[in-house]
């Protein structure tokens, strides 16, 4: 307890995740800025850019099984330096975590995994790709991101999944340079929402054959978040038309910043700004100790979109060092799908 | 009525403070020696159980090479990729500043052997310099002391929830410290482990799952038990003698408030009343007596405790804290010692009283032919007592068996002793002419059973006086000389690596007569850790290497790799003799053909020839060098030159002088507190007699009144009395000689062998049993100064009184 105490003081103060934002707000010392110019370059920007405070490989999957039951499952790989550097050996001041959730409509397991970098237990390969923690693995089969292999395992639970992306690669904010706040707080941000996914979940009285939908998100920076801001609602839906949809609210002391992306079905992206779309709590769930809404009302005029946003299972609370809730949702109203919701900071 | 009863007591004390104050010291002093070798030995057990807790908690299963080898940094990342749930330590032994400590590197992300204090630094050390260099270390207030000030590289912050003589610090700052990148001591398997990991045996065939401490602290943890188990006896040794002294006292108290006691009954106090009363008063002054014992325990152990500290930091390489702590065990314990003491020893007073004659006296004569009564069975009690010891060393081996052995020995010889001056006396009562004289003789007779405790005490602190004399100063004439062979090079320098050593050979060759190499591996010998030496061809090993056995040209077929020396650890500890093959390494068996001694050491040591060394392990570092001077040249202009030439480190180069000064002083350190409880238990067991003949002054007036009153004066009857206060010590001290040299045979032959594992061989040192000799007279006649003094005074009408009262 007392290690794990120590563990999540070292990703805090480094600044991984949720509530610690709020130090992000600070300078970032001699860590490198997201560069609005910046040109993606691809197999390199699949792998590490240590010279940023954090990044991300996240991995969401909507399921289901033979017998219609829904799943969810996430695969998390967090980089968090506490220095812009890479070094060899126990040096290394990188930091990874790994986390790992499964999702059923009563039911939802949790694991997690951190490593020191620079020796072999976790990190990231670009080409050919493959993110790692452990025995938690992600490995492209393929050139990029194009078809992967996932699997992750805890005390309770494991799955083992192939994800194959039909459509291209989707860069969020202008190409790719993704805007977190009024004053300029920004982040690169890419994603690959396509996947067709197939495999199975691991359940403690057995296996489950499974397929769905997988969206992958990457995103870098050094200072995501501004002072005020306590924490975000992440919605990533993929509806029955094709149509995709990012939308995000970050919270502050006002009325919040949102920002998204429209995916349509070839790809194609549209920039949503901080008024094209409208987020309001509808249901609320006790977990924890908090109360965090897990019923939401989605709109956006523009696209005629009115719709409502329900947890498969409201008890999807990622009990890791730093607890979020993460889970499966289903979308009805105007427009029909599913998704992944994920709330921090409550 | 039980109000009158304590109000009489205490006015008896207030009339007599003088024997309140024999009394209560009396049981203070037997306390204080007791709680003292408690305070110590408690302290010490914590300091281990906390480094324990930190280095080894036995219920953290763990990861380690089933040859004790280091693990590769791959193996702990395959058995990461394959699903164990492990953190990596990397341990070692390494000088920091001006300490060697235990470096002890965890993997600060995941590990589960934090200290739970050490988060107090959570908001000032940001994580990154727990990590980068020059890297963060933690270390107990003791052991910052002795690191110092002028630390290179790590930043130190003192914690006390790290163990003294431990580093705590990052796998990455220790791998740096002890130069091992990429290797790994052992791993802790964290709680939470996945579904399916794969068998260890598939990923890692080498490497065993071992629960609690690993070998080489067990070791430690042994030879560190053989000393507190020394300490231990030691301490019961002081607490017999302190007992001794207790039913002194307690006897005293009974004889001296006779009469008043006597009076009480007469007034018609019911017996058993009285007794209540009497054991009440006693509890109370025992519980007072005992809380002052602790305290002056506490202040002894106080001063003790840091060369207890040194001796085992030096001697066995095990911490302790050399600040002492109010433990509630050992508080509990000598207070509960000395009040199963005093009940023990007030034994005897009950009985008394409740025989007392209301109105009728008994003399001391008539106790000492009762106690003649029971010399026949003393005698056979003391001789099985003797004969069991012998027994037990016979038929068992181990410190347990010596200890009985030695237990044996003195009980049984302090049974002995009045038998034996009984007969002593009554031969020279029948060689005495005139009655003047046979009443000198018979009268000394009677005296003996009140004094034996006294004398069997006094006994008991001279015996172990002559036997842990002979031991210690065996063992430093010894020593002395060992060191001046083992180290036989006039210069040992020490280099930052391979270049820097054949800088300084290039330099040195042309200039002195010899230079050695002296390089070494660690490994593990018969199951102990265990250190090898790599030696060349050179005189100095031939001529001055201290053998106990070897084998005809031991030294050829050494240097040549064909055979193995042992230390006498290995010798006497694993039974390896010479003659036997020895496995040094995994796949390496050489015969073994000679002993050296190797005092000091707790470990295993070897020497083999240095090319077959290096075959086996060829990454041995090449930093050290024994430099032998030639005649008349001058060490400083030698050195001076050399690190104009050679950019030496400040204490790259040491005399062999200095050395020798460092280990002579551990040494003494060590033997400090042996020799400290040797003259605490001397004094103890001198106050016991001074205690015991007081007593005797008050129930002799009716022997010797007669005696006055057939014409001899007062003078002579004090001068009488001295004279043979101070033959009953000489007799003693002349039993205590033999009966010292049987316990230094014991301690060196037997307790030495299988405590540290070396015997030594036995000096005698006349003139300091010719010092105890006089020193045990000087007791005897301080002893006996008061009671003489008060004889040559007594108010002739208080003679005459002994015939008027029935007393």
């Amino acid at each position: 307890m007392i290690a794990r105490g120590l563990a999540v003081w070292l990703v805090w103060a480094s600044g991984a995740l949720a509530q610690g934002f709020a130090e992000l707000g600070t300078d970032a010392k001699g860590f490198a800025l997201p560069d609005p110019g910046h040109v993606f370059s691809f197999p390199e920007d699949h792998g590490a850019h240590p010279a940023f405070r954090i990044e991300w490989w996240y991995v969401t999957a909507t399921l289901e099984g033979a017998d219609g039951t829904p799943y969810g499952i996430q695969w998390t790989l967090f980089r968090s330096a506490l220095a812009p550097e890479e070094r060899a050996g126990w040096e290394s001041p990188q930091i990874w975590l790994g986390h790992a959730g499964m999702t059923t409509p009563d039911r939802h397991f949790v694991a997690e995994r951190l490593s020191r970098g620079g020796v072999g237990t976790a990190g990231v390969r670009a080409a050919p790709f493959e993110a790692w923690i452990d025995t938690w693995e992600m490995t492209g089969l393929d050139e990029g991101l194009s078809a992967l292999r996932l699997r992750a395992e805890g005390a309770e639970f494991g799955y083992e999944l192939a994800l194959d992306a039909e459509g291209p690669l989707v860069f969020h904010g202008v190409d790719g340079y993704s805007v977190k706040s009024p004053e300029g707080q920004a982040s690169h941000y890419y994603s690959q929402p396509f996947y067709r996914v197939e495999g199975k979940l691991m359940l403690p009285e057995g296996p489950v054959a499974v397929t769905g939908i997988g969206w992958l998100d990457r995103e870098w920076s050094s200072q995501p978040l501004a002072a005020d801001q306590s924490g975000w609602d992440w919605f990533s839906l993929s509806f029955e038309t094709g149509e995709k949809l990012m939308a995000f609210r970050l919270r502050d002391d006002g009325q919040g910043f949102r920002s998204g992306t429209w995916i349509a079905p070839d790809g194609e992206t549209a920039i949503l700004g901080d008024g094209d779309i409208v987020v309001t709590p509808e249901d609320v769930t006790d977990i924890d100790w908090r109360t965090v809404p897990t019923g939401w009302r989605l709109e956006i005029p523009g696209r005629d979109l009115s719709v409502e946003v329900a947890a498969v299972n409201p008890m999807s609370w990622m009990a890791t060092s730093i607890p979020y809730w993460e889970g499966p949702v289903v979308v009805t109203g105007s427009h029909h799908g599913r998704g992944y919701l994920e709330m921090t900071g409550y | 009525m039980s109000r009158a009863v304590l109000a009489a007591f205490r006015s008896h004390w207030r009339g007599h403070p003088g024997q309140l104050v024999t009394l209560l010291l009396g049981l203070a002093l037997a306390t204080a020696l007791w709680s003292a070798v408690q305070a110590i030995n408690a302290e010490a057990r914590a300091s281990y159980d906390a480094a324990t807790a930190l280095l080894e908690p036995e219920d953290r299963p763990t990861l380690a090479a089933k040859d004790g080898r280091a693990i590769p940094i791959e193996t702990y990342v395959a058995l990461r990729r394959a699903g164990w749930s492990v953190s990596a330590v990397l341990d070692g032994r390494a000088r920091l500043g001006a300490a060697r400590v235990t470096v002890m590197g965890v993997d600060m992300l995941t590990t589960p052997a934090l200290p739970p204090d050490l988060t107090e630094y959570g908001e000032e050390i940001a994580p990154v310099d727990l990590f980068s260099p020059p890297g963060i270390v933690f270390v107990g207030p003791e052991t910052a002391d002795r690191i110092g000030a002028d630390l290179e590289g790590p930043t130190l912050r003192v914690s006390e929830a790290v163990p003294e003589g431990v580093a705590l610090m990052d796998i990455a700052v220790a791998a740096r410290i002890l130069e091992t990148p990429g290797a790994l001591s052992r791993l802790f398997v964290l709680p939470d482990q996945v579904l399916d990991r794969v068998e260890l045996v598939a990923i890692a065939p080498d490497l065993e799952e071992v629960a609690g401490p690993l070998h080489n602290d067990a070791d430690t943890g042994r030879l560190t038990d053989s000393f507190h188990l020394n300490l231990t006896a030691f301490g019961l040794l002081s607490f017999g003698v302190g007992l001794f002294i207790v039913n002194g006292t307690i006897g005293l108290a009974y004889e001296q408030r006779r009469p008043m006691l006597r009076t009480l009954r007469a007034l018609g106090v019911p017996l058993r009343r009285l007794a209540g009363l009497l054991a009440v008063e006693l509890t109370v002054l025992a519980i007072v007596a005992g809380l002052l014992g602790i305290g002056l325990g506490y202040l002894v152990a106080a001063f003790l405790l840091p060369d207890v500290a040194a001796t085992l930091r030096g001697l066995y390489g095990a911490e302790v804290s050399g600040s002492l702590q109010l433990r509630p065990g050992w508080v509990a314990a000598g207070l509960g010692m000395t009040l199963v003491g005093t009940a023990v020893a007030s034994v005897q007073s009950f009985w008394r009283l409740a025989n007392l004659p209301v109105l009728s006296a008994t003399a001391p004569r008539g106790w000492a032919r009762a106690a003649a009564r029971t010399a026949r069975w003393q005698m056979m009690a003391g001789l099985g007592l003797v004969a069991l010891g012998a027994l037990a060393i016979a038929l068992f081996d181990g410190l347990l068996a010596g200890f009985a052995f030695l237990g044996g020995l003195l009980m049984g010889s302090a049974l002995l002793l009045p038998p034996i001056l009984n007969g002593v006396l009554r031969f020279a009562e029948r060689r005495a002419k005139g009655p003047m004289a046979e009443w000198v003789w018979a009268d000394m007779r009677a005296q003996v059973p009140g004094l034996s405790l006294a004398l069997m005490a006094l006994l008991l602190a001279m015996a172990a006086n002559i036997g842990v004399g002979t031991m210690v100063s065996s063992f430093r004439l010894t020593f002395t000389g060992w060191l001046d062979q083992r180290l036989a090079s006039d210069l040992y320098i020490s280099t930052e690596g391979a270049d820097e050593t054949a800088e300084v050979r290039r330099f040195l060759a042309p200039r002195v007569a010899g230079i050695v190499p002296i390089r070494s591996a660690e490994t593990e010998i018969a199951g102990r850790p265990a250190r090898i030496y790599g030696v060349v061809d050179d005189a100095i090993y031939r001529e001055n290497w201290p053998l106990l056995a070897a084998e005809a040209g031991a030294w050829d077929r050494i240097v040549s790799g064909r055979a193995v020396l042992i230390n006498e650890q290995l010798h006497r500890q694993n039974g390896i003799a010479v003659g036997a093959e020895v496995a040094l390494a995994p796949g390496w068996v050489l015969p073994v053909v000679g002993v050296y001694s190797d005092y000091g050491n707790p470990h295993g040591q070897a020497i083999v020839g240095l090319e077959a060394l290096l075959a086996v392990f060829p990454g041995i570092p090449d930093r050290q060098l024994g430099v032998r001077l030639a005649e008349g040249v001058d060490r400083a202009a030698l050195e001076a030159d050399l690190r104009a030439e050679v950019d030496l480190l400040p204490e790259a180069v040491v005399d062999q002088s200095d050395i020798k000064a460092v280990s002579l002083e551990v040494f003494d350190k060590t033997f400090l507190v042996t020799g400290a409880f040797n003259v605490l238990t001397l004094a103890v067991a001198g106050f016991a007699m001074f205690t015991a003949l007081l007593t005797l002054w008050t129930m002799r007036l009716p022997q010797v009144a007669p005696v006055w009153a057939l014409g001899q004066t007062r003078r002579d009857l004090a001068r009488l009395d001295l004279v043979r206060s101070l033959s009953l010590a000489g007799l003693t001290f002349s039993v205590s000689v033999p009966l010292g040299l049987a316990l230094a045979w014991a301690l060196l032959a037997v307790v030495n062998v299988e405590a540290f594992g070396w015997r030594l061989p036995m000096f005698l040192f006349p003139l300091d049993w010719l010092r105890l000799g006089l020193l045990a007279l000087l007791a005897g006649g301080l002893a006996a100064a008061i009671p003489a003094r008060r004889l040559m005074h007594v108010a002739p009408a208080r003679l005459l009184r002994v015939f008027a009262d029935d007393r």
